[in-house]
């Protein structure tokens, strides 16, 4: 996937322009994109290009989890915490669900085929005080949401992307998925969540990005 | 070794952007294992921002976020951050 590196110069060229240089990560994967003039623009939030390619972002390692070593948790602010192993959670219901998705990047991608597993499924039963969700994932990474972004249809934890199961690229074997907020939110290799009653920010809400991530309202950084 | 890996060198231009001196000869101590090497060696991840990660260990050593004339780093996975004023000019 040829990634291309852009260091120093374009860089310190870009700083002149600040709309240019928000523009040009300092290091561009090169993907290809277009402006959203031939999308209709009730569907892409406003600074994104929409893309047709699906682009790897990841913080760290692809983890590679053997199912049988997989399972799926919430904890936290909960009378019991549960749990699913990988079986017992594709016993549950699953719904396939066409979304569009906004990578805070600036990439667009519409029409995406998931299915998954709803989060309002996986809360079936569950008192909770908490107001707040702390998703963790395999390798470290969290993010954080209100629990009532994670509800009422708008969430689901995906484990099949375009009638395939999810690559592990792409966070399988399964992904956190809520199209409503920009990707980042939608974490990969996810394994649980906890409940919590404060809203604690995650691996990138704790250094730069925005506590809640609507692409509508360019929440991309703190103070957006 | 990752495909979407890439090292430290391949953020040069921002880490002097940032720091005011060449950063790639900078010798980092990761603060979970206590690896020392240079920061132009390590791992580097690009998620929504920047990914600093120890060679040894995997673990993050910063997080760089950069949004629009702003820079967000974060530097708790370093111990240590050794610059060589003489070196990095």
């Amino acid at each position: 996937m040829g990634l291309t590196l852009v260091t120093g110069e374009p860089l310190r060229e870009s700083q002149q322009d600040p709309k240019k240089e928000d523009e040009m990560p300092p290091i561009s994967r090169g993907f290809r994109g277009r402006h959203r003039d031939d999308a209709s623009s009730d569907r892409v939030p406003p600074g994104q290009y929409v893309t047709e390619d699906f682009p790897v972002l990841s913080a760290g390692p692809t983890p590679h989890t053997r199912l049988e070593q997989w399972d799926f948790s919430i904890t936290g602010e909960v009378d019991n915490p549960h749990r699913w192993s990988w079986e017992e959670f594709r016993a549950l219901p699953t719904e396939a669900v066409t979304v569009d998705i906004h990578c805070v990047t600036k990439w667009s991608k519409l029409d995406s085929v998931w299915e998954g597993v709803s989060v309002d499924t996986l809360l079936e039963g569950i008192e909770t005080s908490g107001e707040y969700a702390l998703p963790f994932c395999d390798g470290g990474y969290t993010t954080n949401l209100p629990l009532e972004d994670l509800t009422g249809g708008k969430a689901w934890v995906a484990f099949a992307y375009d009638g395939e199961p999810l690559e592990p690229e792409h966070g399988g074997p399964a992904r956190l998925l809520v199209p409503h907020l920009y990707f980042w939110k939608s974490a990969k290799w996810v394994r649980g969540m906890r409940l919590a009653v404060t809203n604690e920010p995650g691996f990138w809400e704790t250094n730069g990005y925005h506590i809640y991530g609507d692409p509508w309202k360019e929440q991309r950084y703190w103070g957006d | 070794m990752d495909a979407l890996m890439l090292d430290g060198n391949a953020a040069a231009g921002l880490l002097q952007e940032i720091f005011g001196s060449e950063m790639t000869t900078a010798v980092g101590t990761c603060h979970a294992c206590g690896t020392a090497g240079e920061v132009g060696g390590v791992f580097l991840y690009r998620g929504a921002g920047l990914v600093f990660r120890c060679p040894q260990c995997d673990a993050v050593l910063m997080k760089i976020v950069v949004g629009g004339t702003r820079r967000w780093i974060d530097l708790r996975g370093l111990r240590a951050l050794e610059l060589d004023l003489e070196l990095g000019t």
